[in-house]
């Protein structure tokens, strides 16, 4: 009787090892083919949306592999490092694409992702993520409205530092009656990454050179 | 032939996945806010239950009752892997529209439910069928309640669909109310709530109304036989 339960009991641990070898052999082949198109689509993915904020004729490196890793910092928000994308017209830093995230939003964090140019002013810039409310919040996002817009060509030695904030807080940024969280919290975040971009100006551009020999 | 039919009927109307038995809600209340997403979603759920039910039908002998469950949840997981990789390197454009929902259909109960209370005991082709006419029906409801909370939230119909079809099918966009400033409730989650309680009450009423109609006709035609 027991030396039945036993059998009848590997019998049915077989049967569940069989499946889960196939089931993660058949994962593994997919995983193996799938990587390389994946892999392809999301870099040109990205590259297009780095062509919305850096116009093409900035730059003539390759913008997707020339990077500086940039370390968890208050600036910029963000908690796990990241990188900056390097845009150099004939060896010469033209801009930088920076990823910043705020956590002042209505609702979790606005992830943005903010090209400047060399000169300190704004290329463009555009948000990645966000989970403001659909409808009041949301024209933060391209999709939804051009308000995201009114940051290009702005610099820090254009809008002096008080004039950084919507208008409801005696800035110059226009805002939607209804949400001011939202576009308060992009406005700061844009002016913080400018003042990322300055401060560490020199680190951007000296450890580029560095990232293109190690390419190399 | 009959048997088909019933599957058919059972997927769309009878046994309707979110309208009758009310499984895997969470997707559909997520993520309804638009027709093309509703629509979208239901497509993809679509997809997996036909496959999951035609995958585990054939294998359905060799699993012992015991352990049915985590092979059923070990095969869908696989296979819903293999279709969000697969979708998003051989059509990327159609990630970007579907990418978010796809893991969620692992855990939507309503797949592991038509596997065990179909594909464990039928044959393949019908199991394959069960799958899809259910994820059909589901299709409807979440386009139908997409449609709904689109069109009383925004104005618009069929918004987003330049994201699975490219810029050109910007203008099968349809303004419905011009000028429409917007019914934030229908975009927000009670919204979702509020739609579905709706179409479920329209769905009893139809059938009610249904089941009214032919008692009447058949108490009518027992006088018209005596006499």
């Amino acid at each position: 009787m027991s030396e039945s339960i036993i059998k009848h009991a590997l019998k049915t641990a077989a049967t569940l090892i069989v499946f889960a070898f196939v089931g993660t052999a058949m994962l593994a082949y997919i995983f193996d083919i799938t990587r390389a198109p994946i892999e392809a689509s999301e870099r040109a993915a990205r590259l297009a949306l780095f062509k919305q904020i850096l116009p093409e004729s900035a730059y003539n490196n390759a913008l997707l592999n020339e990077t500086v890793d940039i370390a968890p910092n208050e600036l910029l928000g963000n908690r796990l490092p990241t990188v900056a994308n390097i845009a150099k017209l004939d060896g010469q830093l033209s801009g930088v694409i920076l990823e910043a995230v705020t956590h002042d939003g209505y609702s979790g964090d606005i992830k943005l992702l903010i090209a400047i140019n060399a000169d300190g002013t704004v290329s463009g810039v555009r948000v990645l993520t966000h989970k403001e409310t659909p409808g009041l919040g949301d024209y933060i996002d391209i999709a939804h409205g051009n308000w995201i817009k009114l940051f290009d060509g702005e610099s820090l030695s254009k809008t002096p530092a008080k004039q950084w904030q919507v208008k409801k807080d005696g800035g110059q940024f226009d805002y939607m009656v209804g949400a001011t969280i939202t576009p308060r919290a992009v406005v700061k975040a844009v002016f913080k990454a400018l003042q990322f971009f300055e401060q560490n100006k020199e680190v951007l551009s000296a450890s580029s050179t560095k990232a293109q020999t190690q390419k190399d | 032939m009959s048997m088909y039919k019933e599957i058919t009927f059972n997927g769309l109307w009878k046994q309707n996945p979110a309208a009758v038995q009310l499984l895997g809600l969470c997707p559909t209340l997520a993520v309804t806010t638009s027709a093309v997403n509703g629509i979208s979603l239901g497509l993809a759920t679509a997809l997996v239950m036909s496959a999951a039910n035609g995958a585990i039908s054939p294998v359905r002998k060799f699993v012992p009752n015991e352990i049915r469950v985590p092979v059923f949840i070990l095969v869908i997981a696989a296979l819903v892997t293999v279709i969000d990789l697969s979708i998003n390197a051989f059509a990327h454009p159609l990630h970007k529209v579907l990418g978010i929902f796809i893991p969620l259909i692992v855990v939507n109960c309503i797949v592991l439910a038509r596997v065990e209370s179909f594909a464990a005991k039928n044959e393949s082709v019908p199991s394959l069928l069960d799958g899809f006419m259910m994820g059909l029906g589901l299709t409807l409801v979440l386009g139908l309640l997409g449609g709904i909370r689109e069109l009383v939230g925004k104005g618009t119909l069929l918004s987003g669909l330049d994201l699975a079809f490219g810029p050109a099918a910007k203008q099968f966009v349809l303004t419905v109310i011009p000028d429409y400033h917007g019914f934030l409730l229908a975009i927000l989650p009670p919204g979702a709530f509020l739609g579905l309680g709706a179409i479920i009450a329209l769905r009893n009423w139809i059938e009610i109304r249904n089941a009214e109609k032919s008692s009447t006709s058949s108490h009518q035609a027992e006088p018209a036989m005596s006499h």
